[in-house]
């Protein structure tokens, strides 16, 4: 099996844009090429994640689109859909095509165009991954949050405060971030006197609807060595799932999907959760930001929230979390986010990170589809050739 | 939201002749799931119902969404409950007659003929059954 570099990466402003699918793709796919320094016509397979252009503005096809738009025909093509965890299994994809001998050089461009829909029709897009006996009540991914995090305060005597600081400290974190939808800082009164969405969550619990893209370029080590300077290893990866129909899951606090997919990545890569300098968590809502700490071994079952509160994650603490600013300030494209938090983790460990910048030869990112339902976590180094 | 009649909680009665049962799956190692599957987590096929409507259960968790998708009631409470089938735990989701509910209150299923609009949301209309089962707290 190859060991598998990443020699390129880029997102694309993330916000409201006026770009659809197919031009946010082409801008994130060719400032990747560009980073790259890869010509396009050397691209061997190419993957989109992506989870539902379809249902957002009627374009399907998207890979075979992309490859036209970048003249990377005849690349292989394929559509990476693991609902908000696409981007982390297009990674995995793309690592798999590396590491398997398939292909010397695979580009990874995730997307999503969102925010020409309303709230309403792109909260209904997103629950239709939902079981019917779900989907007929009108749960939604709120709505989940909701009753994790009314489960999680009650079960673990935690502040209802503590969640509101995952929202503070991510918006901190995005002020900086060039490409965050919201670069705006947040204070605590802000958080908790905001409207109610899925009590006892409120409005900054929860991430914005973002139109967006971000890219990756994989190749083996051996070609790594001699195309870069420096390259990123991608020292492990794993993916899991949890049960679909979530309340059927023994501890609903637990996401089975992160420990899973966190122990394969862990031993691929020879590490303990003690060696990770700078992680990226699928903060869709705050609640997650706990549960994934956890369950990726960075705290005991129900301790995750005193990281928060005593300022372990933030940017000048012990283990820096979401230094992108999060899905919750950065935006959430659903088939780009997986991407882009891999691209932050590149970034810091590049020392490109400017102002965000930690110090830290390994990250991590773990992506989160559904509430939990399927994920994959990857862990990067830097190497220098 | 829809301003549908059966979409009001004044729509839920209580389960009767009338009703379809609430059914869960039970399979040959004992454990009930809601809904079925073809096969439980024992790995085999299912041998059996149970109906849920004549069993109350205990609030697990809740929460009243505010923001609901088109089609849905707003607000929408909506609680995870489990039920005590002679000794096997089955937990069931679902909307809740009202909000002012609570962790370990006990519950009573409901039936309601129409929980949401077939017709608003982006999963088509005959894709799935749109009648269910409410929690209303036991008084």
């Amino acid at each position: 099996m190859e060991d598998v570099a990443i020699i390129g990466a880029s997102m694309t402003q993330f916000g409201q844009r006026d770009a659809w699918i197919r031009e946010l793709l082409a801008e994130a796919g060719q400032a990747c090429l560009d980073d790259a320094s890869v010509a396009a016509d050397a691209v061997e397979h190419l993957y989109v994640s992506n989870m539902a252009s379809g249902e957002f503005e009627g374009q399907t096809g998207v890979p075979n689109a992309l490859a036209h738009d970048l003249q990377a025909v005849p690349a292989y093509t394929a559509r990476i859909d693991q609902t908000s965890s696409s981007g982390g299994a297009g990674i995995y994809a793309a690592w798999q095509s590396v590491a398997s001998g398939a292909s010397d050089m695979t580009l990874l461009v995730g997307g999503e165009k969102m925010t020409h829909k309303t709230t309403a029709e792109a909260t209904d897009v997103i629950a239709s991954l939902t079981h019917p006996c779900e989907y007929k009540h009108g749960l939604t991914l709120p709505s989940f949050a909701g009753l994790t995090a009314r489960l999680y305060l009650d079960t673990y005597d935690a502040p209802r405060e503590s969640l509101g600081r995952v929202a503070v400290k991510n918006h901190k974190n995005g002020v900086d971030n060039p490409h965050a939808q919201f670069r705006k800082e947040v204070d605590l009164d802000t958080v908790l006197d905001s409207p109610i969405v899925a009590d006892p969550l409120r409005l900054y619990d929860f991430c914005p609807i973002t139109d967006g893209s971000a890219a990756l370029m994989f190749c083996p080590v051996s070609v790594a060595e001699e195309h870069a300077d420096e390259y990123i290893r991608v020292s492990g990866i794993g993916g899991a799932t949890d049960t679909h129909v979530v309340h059927e899951r023994a501890d609903p606090t637990t996401m089975r999907g992160v420990v899973a997919s966190s122990e394969q990545a862990y031993e691929m890569a020879n590490l303990s959760p003690d060696d990770v300098d700078v992680a990226e968590l699928h903060d869709m809502f705050t609640i997650l930001e706990f549960l994934q700490f956890e369950d990726l071994g960075f705290a005991e079952k129900g301790e995750g929230w005193k990281a928060v509160e005593e300022g372990r994650t933030e940017r000048d603490g012990e283990l820096p979390i979401n230094t992108s600013g999060g899905l919750k300030s950065k935006g959430h494209p659903l088939g780009a986010s997986g991407v882009a938090q891999a691209y932050e983790i590149v970034q810091q460990l590049r020392g490109e990170a400017g102002k965000r910048q930690v110090e830290a030869d390994v990250g991590l990112a773990c992506n989160v589809g559904g509430f939990g339902n399927c994920v994959t976590t990857a862990i990067l180094e830097e190497v220098d050739a | 939201m829809s301003d549908d009649a059966t979409l009001d909680e004044d729509a839920v009665g209580t389960a009767g002749d009338d009703a379809p049962a609430f059914e869960a799956a039970r399979y040959p190692d004992g454990s009930i799931t809601y809904p079925a599957h073809p096969v439980g987590p024992g790995g085999e096929a299912p041998v059996g119902t149970v109906d849920l409507s004549e069993h109350t259960a205990e609030v697990i968790t809740w929460t009243t969404s505010t923001a609901t998708p088109p089609g849905v009631r707003e607000p929408n409470h909506v609680a995870v409950v489990e039920f005590d089938v002679d000794g096997e735990p089955v937990r069931a989701i679902g909307q809740a007659t009202t909000g002012d509910i609570d962790i370990g209150d006990e519950v009573e299923p409901v039936y309601c003929e129409k929980l949401r609009d077939p017709e608003a949301g982006i999963r088509h209309p005959d894709s799935q059954e749109w009648d269910g089962f409410r929690f209303r707290p036991v008084e």
